[in-house]
């Protein structure tokens, strides 16, 4: 199934090695062969100059599509507040919905939470799909999802975007899952294929060192989840209306198999990384847990906050909610310093967006200084107490 | 108790080099390992067959033939029994169509009171396949446990949150994903791993002994597909200020404030 290389067309070029995500081509006797590594995802096909490999494009079962209409945005909200991915989903949803010439809608669950529909209007929804139920006042993976898929079944949305947050990850699977479509995890680029009029949805995979663009081409809805902090919220209009609809849905208790006995705020103030304009990071470059005392200075004077590597959490540094990359938090701050970080990958992919790096380290090779804006090369030890000076000097000129 | 852990073999991607040329990824000599959070499913799955009588683990991983690797690393960590499901059929697959195939082999495998799973996979980082599995099996699902308590037939559960943690209970059986939090692995034993390679042994499942529908599996019964890859573009090299003095940092802040940065 899926790819097939046709030996007498193959010259042993080696072209293709480099386009497999999988590392699935290798030669031997001077022809490309599929190891056991083949996905059959056919990234391959376009790299063969001489015609040699062949993709089987098998058609699926083609389910009725038609119906699905508009872009909707689930709004997250704990505690009656809205949370921050909400509205930046909203903003990306917003260009979506325009490209389609579709409305987008803001699916709001809780209970006594009204006042939050207007702020989903201001940040960009046409309308707001409001359940109100006792049931829905705390997240439950099976109250949601029961109540999520009972609207996208009756409403036929053709999109749906969900914050990649602790909760989003909960439901969004459940709930793809039960509509049988399909979902893609952690976006980082939306876009519309104005021919088919489908979404693209770009995501990196393998660590952030590839970017996949997906699709879901014979299912509806089709599903995304972005993770915080990655989108950009509108700046909001309080003049904007919008339509609010109320809706029933039918929840009792004997639907929540999972009961919550209580909700734990961990005492010490988190770190909030995400909504951080100003960001110094620091990494396995610092030494020890002393280093980031040094930092935390530097972001005192800049009103920001104190980041970390991967490299510098798993040494008990510091603790993990510093933790920007892959398996921290995915940030995008106006100014992001990184003091002694090399830039593993899984780094980059969690700060690259940032609007300006600036990258202090020893090594001039650092992988870090590829992303950077402005990089300087030495000892942090030496630069960042410089910083602090010169920004208290500049202080003080003001 | 019957504990099901659910693990992936994956690639360290801690452990991937970027080509500084070329800017792709070089895979060679990439190790395999289990995956970090299924490490962790499998230590508190462990954990409760060392303070418990009568618990049975059972891991369970799809992938290709060389898995089998992973399985005997978990049966060398203490595990029971294990089963890889692998078939040419399965590969390629999505989330929907993995936990498709996995739900499958439970059904197969016969009863449980939990299914412990990792949060996530490093490689691909969705932490959709728990909750699909336990969706497709009808089982109430608790995903980022960092604490664990039995009571009877309930499970007692501390679900991460971003800013603190939920308390949850539910009644057995159920779907668990671990996060790291929950604790600290332990190796295999010497002991372990000979029993694991001459004592044990690894059943082997096949689309056939599933009698599964093959357009729920693998690459054409997933509904997501890949359009394409590509290796993001670089940034372009911003500009290195030279020298580590006073004057470098001025210099650096006076850019910034030209540009209305700061």
């Amino acid at each position: 199934m899926g790819v097939r290389i046709l030996k007498e067309k193959c010259i042993g070029c080696k072209l293709c090695l480099k386009s497999c995500p999988f590392n699935a081509i290798e030669i031997k006797e001077g022809k490309a062969v599929l190891n056991d590594s083949c996905t059959g995802c056919g990234a391959c096909e376009t790299s063969c100059k001489f015609k040699a490999i062949e993709v089987d494009k098998i058609e699926k079962k083609a389910r009725d599509l038609s119906g699905y209409k508009g872009v909707w945005v689930f709004a997250e909200q704990r505690n009656g507040k809205l949370m921050s991915t909400a509205l930046e989903l909203l903003g990306e949803g917003r260009k979506l919905a325009d490209r389609l010439g579709v409305e987008l809608s803001a699916l709001l669950l809780g209970y006594q939470v009204d006042s939050l529909c207007n702020e989903l209007i201001h940040y960009g929804a046409d309308q707001v799909v409001y359940a109100e139920h006792p049931q829905l006042k705390l997240y439950t993976t099976d109250g949601y999802t029961k109540a999520v898929v009972e609207l996208v079944n009756e409403k036929k949305p053709e999109i749906i975007l969900i914050g990649a947050t602790n909760i989003g990850r909960d439901l969004g699977p459940r709930i793809a899952a039960r509509l049988d479509t399909g979902l893609t995890a952690d976006c980082t680029k939306l876009e519309i294929d104005d021919e088919q009029k489908i979404l693209l949805q770009t995501r990196p995979a393998f660590g952030g060192n590839i970017m996949a663009t997906i699709i879901t081409p014979k299912h509806r809805p089709q599903m995304a989840t972005v993770r915080p902090g990655v989108m950009k919220k509108l700046v909001p209009d309080m003049w904007r209306s919008g339509r609010i609809e109320k809706v029933e849905v039918n929840l009792s208790e004997a639907d929540l198999r999972v009961r919550v006995m209580e909700i734990v705020k961990s005492a010490k103030q988190a770190v909030n990384l995400v909504d951080a304009e100003i960001i110094v990071s620091g990494g396995r470059g610092l030494g020890g847990p002393e280093g980031f005392e040094m930092l935390s200075q530097l972001a005192a004077e800049l009103g920001g906050v104190v980041g970390s590597s991967r490299a510098a959490v798993d040494s008990g540094w510091i603790s993990h909610d510093h933790q920007v990359g892959q398996t921290g938090k995915t940030v995008r701050p106006k100014i992001y310093i990184a003091c002694g970080i090399s830039g593993a990958i899984q780094h980059l992919a969690g700060m690259q967006t940032s609007e300006c790096i600036i990258a202090v380290n020893k090594n001039p090779e650092a992988p870090i200084f590829d992303v950077a804006d402005y990089g300087i090369v030495g000892d942090l030890h030496k630069v960042v107490p410089m910083m602090v000076e010169e920004i208290k000097a500049l202080k003080a000129e003001e | 108790m019957k504990i099901f852990v659910c693990i992936k073999q994956v690639p360290d991607t801690n452990e991937v080099k970027l080509d500084p040329k070329t800017g792709t990824l070089i895979r060679d000599g990439v190790p395999s390992i289990i995956n970090h959070d299924d490490r962790n499913a499998l230590e508190e799955a462990l954990r409760l067959k060392d303070r418990y009588k009568d618990v049975e683990i059972t891991v369970i991983t799809m992938g290709p033939p060389q898995a089998d690797v992973a399985l005997r690393e978990a049966l060398a960590m203490g595990a029971d029994r294990a089963v890889l499901i692998s078939d040419r059929a399965f590969a390629g697959a999505d989330t929907w169509a993995t936990s498709n195939t996995l739900t499958a082999a439970i059904r197969k495998l016969g009863h449980y009171d939990i299914i412990f799973c990792g949060r996530q996979a490093i490689d691909g980082d969705t932490a959709q396949v728990g909750p699909q599995v336990a969706e497709k099996l009808d089982l109430p699902q608790i995903t980022y446990v960092k604490h664990l308590e039995i009571q009877e037939d309930m499970v007692l559960a501390h679900r991460a949150l971003e800013d603190g943690y939920e308390a949850l209970s539910v009644k057995m059986p159920c779907l668990l994903t671990a996060i790291k939090e929950l604790n600290v692995p332990r190796y295999p034993g010497v002991k372990g791993v000979f029993e694991a390679y001459r004592e044990k042994t690894v059943e082997l499942m096949s689309a056939k002994d599933l009698d599964i529908d093959p357009d729920i599996i693998g690459l054409n019964g997933s509904p997501t597909n890949v359009k394409r890859t590509f290796t993001p573009a670089p940034k372009g090299k911003g500009m290195l200020l030279d020298g580590c003095s006073k004057e470098t940092v001025k210099d650096l802040f006076s850019r910034l404030k030209d540009k209305n940065i700061i």
